[in-house]
């Protein structure tokens, strides 16, 4: 629907104003250049032109009547959100060695994305490799792999690649069958096994797959990258709440991500850190790169402190955790 | 005509299960329906409150009904495998059995996928199967093969059924049918009057039906062992998985057909018609299968347990630590169990025959709940951060009892089935007695043209 629309458009006007909406990532971008769609019986004019940047950098011409300030976000069907944002591949660089499981990302998400407080859409795992090998926190969202098995095997596809690298699901379409969460070698997806009070905060919404809100019974879901906060020129709640600054998110074209606090070139921090991505020999290709814990900021026991004793527990089998337990059991 | 006589005869002898229906049968059915209502109740509430009531979790998200779609798919290998082959190769005593092995196919094969619908979140969007299908996902290969194998299996049953419609709707009057059933069967009969050309036609689709169930039920079973072979899981991204769940399903077919057969034989009194050589029989071909299934079992898990693969190594851990006696169960006691009553002539009793293909049976529904639980109880990422009822299954008692009523609604129809229509395939067992006469006279025939010792025929 929207493509034909841009596609029929005879003027520029409504091709301009669609991709004047999709501003840029806010550090990048700065300001973001903001306009509105003007119904399509508008045909007044002024005569007079205005010229403005794109945000991928097309030099438009635009008539004065036709540009408004921004009236917040545009709604995302569900067919719409089945087109990545142009020009775009989304990437996210997480820096292994501030993590202190802080667990900022992790509720801040579940807050943004209305999920009840036993899901999430990110984890934040202790990893130790094995018995004698350093643990680390690792939070770990959706990976949005470039050759995702979960979308490989939706009988119905409901969940689907998008051009700017996003995996999402459209749970107006999902069927349940749950078939992509054994396919997703990293336990990414999550299922709505009830109704949860916490869908009815997001009732009055009209639903996206982009904001994964209001969630559905029955189906599945997973952090979605946030786009919806990307077109506002917002960053994804996982990296504006962490106060480390521990994950940086941007665009792999541009090559360039950001945490909100700095700005740097992707492969320059990826090579001069060594970067990696989680179990790169299942050639799924994620879009999501760790910075290995070297150079800690933090002792790993600096996460255990303040936790609730529910949350502290789901740690319980890491081996770091089964000696230290014996431990003080013997003292 | 002698035939249509002998026929009448049978008819007439296996009458009373088809007219009467004993006080313990009435019971027998009344339990069935009332368990089959119990496991609607069940239905009915994991759909109003939703999936939240079963033991599945975002770590095990199939459970016991993933296993009995995988058990019941393989119970329907009874008739598309054992009763073709025996069919397709004219195996001369298959007559008496061979109507067991195709209800078993075709009564397992309706009630199978039902599981699988079980597993679905949103079962008012099942149509968006066929609304947007993607070929890319083996659920799609699923819902076509199964629908194909469903509609061929029906195919190849009402064929082996219609000249006993036909012998059913002509004997009725001296039966004194109720008027229903005898519409019921004209209809399905599809006015068949057993002459020359409609004998020819139907052998011959008979025939070329027996060879195509058997290519069909093969390419179901594979692409449904392909449903977990093309993720990566640990224990379930294997090459061999196609052929080794295709013969775990043929041995269950083989263990239920054995099972079946005794029951009916000692409900209905057909010792005269199902008698030690079919257990003998139908149990060779079930040792035979659990030597193949031992062997594939066995290559499978030597091959991760030897190697130093960390998610095998930890699946491995799981099975033989939590799931010991389970594992027993399903990989030795199941298997071995089949292969010593048959493999020692001594211990071949229908008795004996019966409890080691129940045992089988038994074994091989673990066997399932051995490859879907564990390794979804040990995937790639541990299982961290999340709440403890998530990390390991059990299941609730809505998914026992929707178990249960799947095998109460199994042997209901069953029931319902032996009440409509002879359990022993009247017209089969008149064509095989034919058969061994004519391949008598025949051998009597060039004994004396070409004076061969009389002793060839004495026996």
């Amino acid at each position: 629907m929207e493509n034909e629309d841009l596609k029929n458009q005879s003027t520029d006007r409504r091709k301009f104003l669609k991709m004047g909406i999709i501003s840029g990532i806010s550090a990048l971008a700065g300001a973001s250049v903001i306009s509105r769609l003007a119904s399509a019986e508008e045909e007044q004019t002024s005569g007079e032109k205005m010229r403005l940047l794109t945000p991928d950098g097309k030099l438009v011409e635009v008539d004065k009547t036709h540009v408004y300030p921004s009236e917040g976000q545009e709604y995302i069907s569900p067919a719409a959100a089945r087109q990545g944002i142009p020009h775009r591949k989304f990437v996210m660089v997480i820096d292994l060695a501030k993590c202190k499981n802080a667990r900022a990302c992790v509720e801040k998400c579940q807050k943004g994305h209305n999920l009840p407080p036993h899901q999430e859409f990110m984890k934040v795992y202790m990893m130790q490799e094995s018995k004698d090998s350093a643990p680390y926190w690792f939070p770990k969202p959706c990976f949005h792999c470039d050759k995702p098995l979960c979308v490989s095997v939706c009988p119905v596809g409901a969940t689907y690649k998008r051009s700017d690298g996003i995996v999402l699901i459209d749970n107006e379409r999902c069927i349940g069958c749950k078939f992509c969460m054994t396919g997703c070698p990293y336990s990414a997806r999550v299922f709505n096994w009830e109704h949860y009070p916490q869908f009815e905060l997001g009732k009055d919404q009209p639903y996206s797959p982009e904001t994964s809100v209001p969630g559905v019974e029955g189906t599945v879901s997973k952090c979605d990258f946030c786009p919806d906060l990307v077109r506002e020129g917002k960053l994804p709640y996982c990296v504006s709440s962490c106060p480390m600054g521990v994950i940086y998110y941007g665009d792999i074209l541009e090559d360039i991500v950001t945490n909100g606090d700095e700005t740097i070139r992707f492969s320059e921090l990826i090579k001069n850190r060594a970067g990696y991505r989680h179990l790169e020999d299942l050639g799924t290709q994620p879009s999501v790169y760790y910075l290995p814990p070297v150079n800690r900021q933090f002792p790993i026991d600096r996460g255990l402190n303040d936790l609730d004793e529910e949350v502290a527990e789901r740690y319980n089998n890491v081996p770091y955790m089964k000696d230290k337990k014996s431990k003080e059991d013997s003292k | 005509m002698n035939t249509e006589n002998r026929k009448l005869e049978l008819l007439k002898e296996f009458s009373p299960q088809l007219l009467k229906t004993s006080k313990l049968s009435m019971a027998w059915m009344i339990f069935l329906v009332l368990a089959v209502l119990l496991s609607v109740y069940a239905l009915i509430l994991q759909i109003i409150k939703g999936h939240v009531i079963t033991g599945m979790r975002d770590n095990v998200v199939w459970g016991i009904y993933i296993v009995n779609f995988i058990f019941f798919m393989g119970l329907s290998y009874a008739g598309a495998l054992i009763s073709g082959t025996m069919h397709l190769f004219k195996t001369p005593w298959r007559g008496p059995i061979l109507r067991i092995g195709e209800l078993i196919t075709i009564i397992a094969l309706s009630i199978g996928p039902l599981y699988i619908l079980l597993c679905i979140g949103r079962l008012d969007r099942l149509h968006f199967l066929f609304l947007y299908p993607r070929i890319q996902s083996p659920i799609t290969w699923d819902v076509i093969a199964i629908t194909t194998d469903l509609f061929g299996c029906l195919i190849y049953l009402w064929l082996s059924f219609i000249r006993d419609f036909a012998l059913m709707r002509d004997a009725a009057k001296g039966l004194k049918l109720p008027e229903w059933r005898v519409k019921l069967y004209t209809f399905l009969a599809l006015g068949y009057y057993n002459t020359p050309s409609q004998q020819k036609r139907i052998k011959n689709v008979t025939n070329i039906m027996s060879a195509m169930i058997i290519a069909i039920a093969i390419i179901v079973y594979s692409v449904l062992a392909w449903i977990f072979s093309v993720t990566l899981q640990p224990g379930w991204h294997s090459t061999i998985f196609g052929p080794y769940f295709v013969i775990a399903a043929v041995f269950s077919g083989a263990g239920a057909m054995i099972i079946i057969m005794r029951v009916f034989r000692r409900v209905y009194h057909l010792e005269k018609y199902i008698t030690k050589r079919h257990f003998v029989g139908v149990g060779i071909i079930m040792m035979v299968l659990a030597m193949f299934f031992a062997y594939f079992t066995f290559s499978e898990y030597l091959t991760k347990w030897y190697g130093s693969k960390k998610l095998d190594d930890d699946l491995i851990n799981v099975l033989f630590t939590r799931y010991f006696w389970e594992f027993i169960l399903a990989n030795y006691f199941g298997t071995l169990l089949p292969i010593i009553v048959l493999g020692i002539p001594k211990f071949r009793t229908i008795n004996s025959i019966t409890i080691a293909a129940a045992i089988a049976v038994a074994a091989l529904w673990m066997n399932r709940y051995l490859i879907v639980v564990p390794t979804l109880e040990t995937p790639y990422m541990p299982i961290q951060d999340t709440r403890p009822e998530y990390i390991f299954y059990g299941a609730t008692w809505i998914e026992y009892v929707l178990t249960f009523g799947g095998i109460a609604f199994f042997c209901l129809l069953f029931t319902v089935a032996s009440k409509l229509i002879p359990i022993i395939p009247i017209s089969e067992v008149v064509d095989a007695e034919q058969e061994e006469a004519s391949r008598f006279k025949h051998i009597r025939e060039l004994a004396d043209k070409d004076d061969v010792k009389s002793s060839l025929y004495e026996d």
